[in-house]
């Protein structure tokens, strides 16, 4: 790479130098809305996160925070809106139906369009999940609008405008991203990304209630069955507590059963950075970083991984990040606490066997109690 | 049947270096690839093909350099290429993306018979925004499947397809109707190896290339940076955190006394993590 020449990144003239107009019919938007997501039962906590942040951002533009909760009537959306006001909503919409049992685009996009239309917020927050990032993008799409997708931080700028960040580039830089002339500036943040706020019991306050324009028969697409994940087999890496990595310095697919060992020895989930998933060395649900999980355990112990970009922002937000890389100058420990330069495949039997000695006695004791 | 797979040509992310002094991107010499995603898209629709009969084309939107991947999907196998192509899609954010390939999608509609499926992939490794799949859904009024693992069953009679579709903490089983956008999920497939034959013929097919004007587009004021509700008002590299990592010294020391010093280093900036080590380690 010596004969690279570098080139600022290409952002077409003009276009950071837009002014902004909001037009007239965008005006009377205001107020700041954060989507609860609501599958069999349970709000995901990425919707808390999310009433988190949308609280930060609503006391900034002194307007309210709106949760909105779809869902077919009956005491689940009660309960998810209950939890909306305990997380900070000033008030909640809802669209109660029974098409809206399961998830399905159809009747969500209509739902949460029509709310939109209805009562104009400024700014929309969804997860990005599977379920907010297929919603996200066609409501968007119905609504002209501008979507900033997995943002790494939300703000509000001198104007009032929304300011969102995230990874470009393939994850090698950030960009903040901006909707000037269109409403409402929507925006994506995957789970863990942002702290999960303080539950405080609240009374429920004002709930507006919203009839689905669509019936069933309306809907092409139906639900023939749901297969929960086998949990015990499927990585729950976003909200683990101790998370063990593994990157590219490990040198061979075989050396990850020495992360699976340290791991295994104590009590985390295991993972792994990009290059490992595009090698085929773990599947794609163990990926740590921007494009895989973001994580926020109290211990990350990253081994062999260089700590690009994409892989930082998924990480940072772990209160303790140890890093194990024979390269000082590796990025990593830029963003770690706790570093050592020393060969990942040599040390991790080591420290398993280190934290097993170290561990063993209480363990003994629980066993015992 | 006739299905229509959007590809995206992107640099080879894996190559991507930033200049450590500037911060800026090195991008010289990074190698373009197709999106990876995709390929799981295109060998899906070159599977149903080779079942179902009929015809795949891929089209992409970007600069004329991009043919090289279309190229590349002949080789593997489809038999027709479209390249939307037009200085007025420069800095296309996915709203106008999706106006432009969906445009052009219709034109591929009229012109080589109308798509029973179009696929994308999850996302690119580029912008990863998962946006355009849905965007190109709604404008076309198809039915929106994403995250597809698996297509289970496709009856062209009644127009009827089954898919698995992955959702948050299980799979969904959906039946929807042709026409549809499919995005499919990555490691569903592999992409075959393309014939001898199939790559002679890539070498020598003629990829359809089309501008703005030719895909039927006549409101330029959707394409590119003036179709684009959103603004890229600033690119910057992450700041450096005031302290970087305590280092362990590791000079002439044994690898269990370096563990010991580590994990006695966690303990006591975490000393509660002790407890929760201990009691996940025994259960």
């Amino acid at each position: 790479m010596s004969t690279a020449s570098q080139t600022t990144p290409r952002i077409a003239p003009g276009r950071a130098g837009v002014k902004k107009e909001l037009p007239d019919r965008f005006k009377d938007y205001r107020h700041v809305w954060v989507f609860l997501e609501l599958e069999r039962g349970n709000v995901h906590p990425v919707s808390f996160e999310l009433l988190g942040e949308g609280r930060k951002l609503a006391d900034k533009l002194e307007v309210q925070l709106a949760g909105v909760v779809l869902g077919p009537p009956g005491g689940m959306v009660e309960d998810a809106v209950a939890e909306a006001f305990a997380y900070g909503a000033d008030l909640v919409y809802i669209v109660d139906a029974p098409p809206l049992a399961d998830y399905r685009n159809e009747p969500f996009a209509k739902a949460l369009t029509d709310l939109v239309n209805t009562h104009k917020p400024e700014i929309l927050l969804l997860g990005a999940t599977t379920l907010g990032r297929d919603l996200a993008g066609s409501v968007a799409t119905t609504l002209q609008t501008g979507l900033t997708a997995d943002c790494t931080e939300l703000d509000v700028d001198s104007d009032g405008s929304l300011a969102a960040t995230r990874p470009t580039f393939g994850g090698s830089l950030l960009c903040t991203i901006y909707t000037l002339n269109y409403r409402p500036q929507m925006a994506t943040v995957r789970p863990r990304v942002m702290p999960m706020p303080q539950r405080v019991d609240k009374p429920v306050g004002r709930v507006m209630r919203h009839k689905l324009s669509l019936v069933e028969d309306d809907i092409v697409t139906k639900v023939l069955g749901f297969l929960p994940d086998n949990q015990s087999a499927m990585a729950n890496l976003a909200y683990a507590d101790v998370v063990v990595a593994g990157g590219l310095g490990l040198g061979a697919a075989e050396n990850l059963q020495l992360v699976k060992n340290l791991a295994r020895a104590i009590g985390a989930e295991h993972g792994c950075s990009r290059p490992l998933v595009q090698k085929g060395w773990m599947p794609a649900d163990r990926q740590i970083g921007q494009t895989g999980k973001t994580i926020r355990p109290k211990l990350y112990i990253a081994a062999g991984i260089s700590g690009a970009i994409q892989h930082r922002v998924g990480v940072e937000g772990a209160d303790l990040i140890v890093a194990i890389n024979t390269d000082p100058n590796a990025p990593i420990f830029e963003f770690a606490h706790l570093g050592i330069v020393t060969d990942a495949i040599r040390f991790l039997p080591a420290l398993t066997e280190a934290f097993t000695r170290r561990l063993s006695p209480h363990s003994r004791d629980k066993l015992a109690s | 049947m006739h299905i229509v797979v959007c590809i995206k040509q992107v640099p080879d992310s894996a190559q991507i270096r930033v200049h450590p002094v500037t911060n800026t991107i090195m991008r010289q010499g990074v190698p373009t690839i197709i999106n990876p995603y995709d390929l799981f898209a295109l060998e899906e629709a070159l599977k149903l093909r080779d079942v179902h009969g009929g015809e795949v084309t891929v089209l992409t939107m970007g600069p004329p350099m991009a043919e090289d991947s279309l190229r590349k999907a002949l080789g593997y196998g489809a038999d027709r290429a479209v390249l939307l192509t037009d200085r007025y899609f420069a800095g296309s954010d996915t709203l106008a993306t999706s106006f432009a390939l969906s445009q052009a999608i219709a034109k591929i509609g009229e012109t080589f018979g109308r798509p029973d499926i179009v696929f994308t992939g999850k996302q690119t490794i580029d912008g990863d925004t998962a946006q355009v799949g849905p965007g190109i859904a709604k404008r076309l009024d198809l039915s929106q499947l994403t995250y597809v693992a698996k297509i289970a069953s496709i009856d062209l009679d009644t127009r009827e397809i089954e898919v698995a579709r992955r959702a948050e903490g299980g799979t969904q089983l959906l039946k929807s109707r042709l026409p549809c956008l499919i995005t499919m999920l990555e490691d569903t497939n592999e992409i075959r190896r393309g014939s001898l034959q199939q790559a002679l013929c890539a070498a020598r097919s003629q990829v359809v290339k089309w501008t703005a004007a030719d895909a039927g587009i006549d409101d330029l004021t959707r394409c590119g940076l003036r179709g684009s509700p959103t603004v890229v008002k600033r690119v910057f590299a992450p700041t450096a955190r005031a302290e970087s990592a305590a280092q362990i010294d590791t000079a002439e020391r044994g690898l269990q006394d370096i563990a010991d010093e580590l994990i006695a280093d966690i303990l006591t900036r975490r000393p509660a993590l002790e407890h929760e080590l201990a009691f996940n380690s025994g259960t």
